[in-house]
């Protein structure tokens, strides 16, 4: 297991100054939120790297996370594909009843007007959530093994990095608990499977977020032979 | 690791350094560069012409908040259109659903459907026309947090749109009642996914622009 290790300390006090290049940014990190610089340093496994000036945490390796990554992404494709197919919520009032997974809603609005809302919103709820989950154990299974990062896993993590704020299961379960109470008058309901699949991938996600470090994983990807080295073709200027 | 707020000296940025860091990723590159070769992400210096994108994804939002808020979200109809035919607008849902006397779900539609978009408007541009403007430091952290409000908070507006797919796909009891979607909940949507994107398209980096180089308690 490689230990994402790297990091940090304010320039200002910087001892070592052979360790990093202002001509090339080799060595230094910026804060993505206030541009404050810093070069990189070892950091212990458990720290958490704040930038100096606004506090945005830079990194924080943790014991195994690429592993408990992998496994809770593995845990939510489960829990997705449960999701579609099993029913979702069972409706029925006076003899009429309609029980459907999401498969068999997506299904019937299949040649309606509202094919892009539900396009959209099956793809926000199903469609990114999974695709994160694939692209994130692409990236992450070499790594855990210490081995190089397959082709393009620099692309998937980044394309997994912009999906992030689009895939929208939990905000979907807070959806469908309005959804109840506003249905509660016309006809009684129940919950099938697919609703708790949604609820256990809340507290899936949560679980992910504590061992997610985007900086650990980029370092990760570029420590295990992405060429992502920098040559300037002019001589480079040493401070 | 020193705490941030006992830091109260002059701080060496990329900027100034004449480098320009990825903000996905971190890592620092001359300023010449324009892809981050680690990630890939486009490299752009702290620059107030970026704020014209967050104005842009801004006002579309703002356009599609209006019809979002005059069209009916859903109309539900009961015993084939006999009993009725109701279409109730976002503010005609919150107080139906008062009147049903689930005053707590009302608060919640009324929160992630009103007082999130509006105040999230409202955020955003304060924080573009302030953005890049001098600062304490103080001033500039109430800005950042007022930022990672807005951005964590944008995505949840979405729970009237779920409301709106989930009821229309589950309530087709054929005569009974029947429930479709109304032409709010596509701009409902819009308007939501235009300000996410608009509070992304902020560069955070420019609230910390307009610092004085050396702080004045220091």
């Amino acid at each position: 297991m490689l230990a994402p290790s790297l990091w940090w300390f304010i320039l200002a006090v910087m001892k070592n100054e052979q360790s990093y290049d202002l001509a090339t940014g080799r060595g230094l990190v910026a804060c993505p939120n206030c541009d404050a610089l810093h070069v990189e340093e070892d950091l212990e496994l458990g720290e958490t790297a704040r930038c100096i000036r606004c506090g945005t945490v830079l990194a924080k390796p943790r014991e195994g996370a690429f592993a408990q990554l992998i496994a809770l992404s593995f845990t939510s494709m489960v829990l997705l594909v449960g999701a579609v197919f099993f029913p979702f919520l069972q409706v029925s009032a006076m003899g009429f009843g309609n029980a459907s997974s999401l498969f068999d809603v997506a299904l019937a609005f299949a040649d309606g007007v509202l094919l892009p809302l539900v396009i959209a919103v099956l793809a926000m709820i199903i469609g990114l959530p999974i695709t994160r989950a694939f692209l994130l154990v692409y990236v992450l299974a070499p790594l855990a093994k210490g081995r190089a990062p397959y082709r393009h896993a620099a692309r998937a993590f980044r394309w997994s990095e912009v999906m992030r704020p689009w895939s929208m299961a939990e905000i979907f379960v807070i959806g469908t608990a309005v959804a109840l109470v506003k249905v509660a008058g016309l006809a009684s309901v129940h919950l099938g499977p697919a609703f708790w699949a949604f609820c256990a991938l809340i507290f899936v996600n949560i679980a992910s977020k504590a061992f997610m470090c985007q900086t650990c994983i980029w370092d990760a990807i570029e420590d295990a032979g992405q060429a992502t080295e920098f040559e300037p073709k002019q001589t480079r200027v040493k401070v | 690791m020193s705490a941030p707020s006992e830091h109260s000296g002059p701080v060496m940025t990329a900027h100034r350094a004449g480098l320009t860091g990825c903000h996905s990723c971190g890592r620092v590159w001359p300023q010449d560069h324009t892809k981050c070769l680690r990630c890939g992400t486009h490299l752009s210096p702290p620059d107030r012409r970026s704020l014209q994108k967050v104005w842009a994804w801004l006002i579309a939002g703002l356009i599609m908040y209006i019809p979002a808020n005059l069209f009916p979200m859903m109309s539900t109809q009961t015993f084939a259109g006999l009993a009725g035919n109701s279409e109730s607008t976002i503010l005609g849902g919150v107080v139906e659903l008062m009147h049903h006397g689930s005053y707590d779900i009302a608060i919640i539609v009324f929160v992630a459907s009103i007082i999130v978009p509006v105040g999230k408007f409202i955020a955003i541009a304060w924080l573009a026309i302030v953005a890049g403007r001098p600062a304490t430091v103080d001033q500039a952290h109430t800005r950042l947090k007022i930022y990672e409000v807005v951005e964590f908070i944008g995505r949840w507006s979405m729970i009237d749109v779920f409301v709106v797919a989930i009821l229309s796909a589950l309530v087709q009891l054929g005569f009974m009642a029947s429930v479709h979607p109304g032409p709010a909940a596509a701009s409902f949507a819009l308007s939501v996914a235009f300000t996410m994107l608009s509070a992304q398209s902020f560069d955070a980096r420019l609230i910390w622009r307009g610092l004085p180089l050396r702080s004045r308690t220091g």
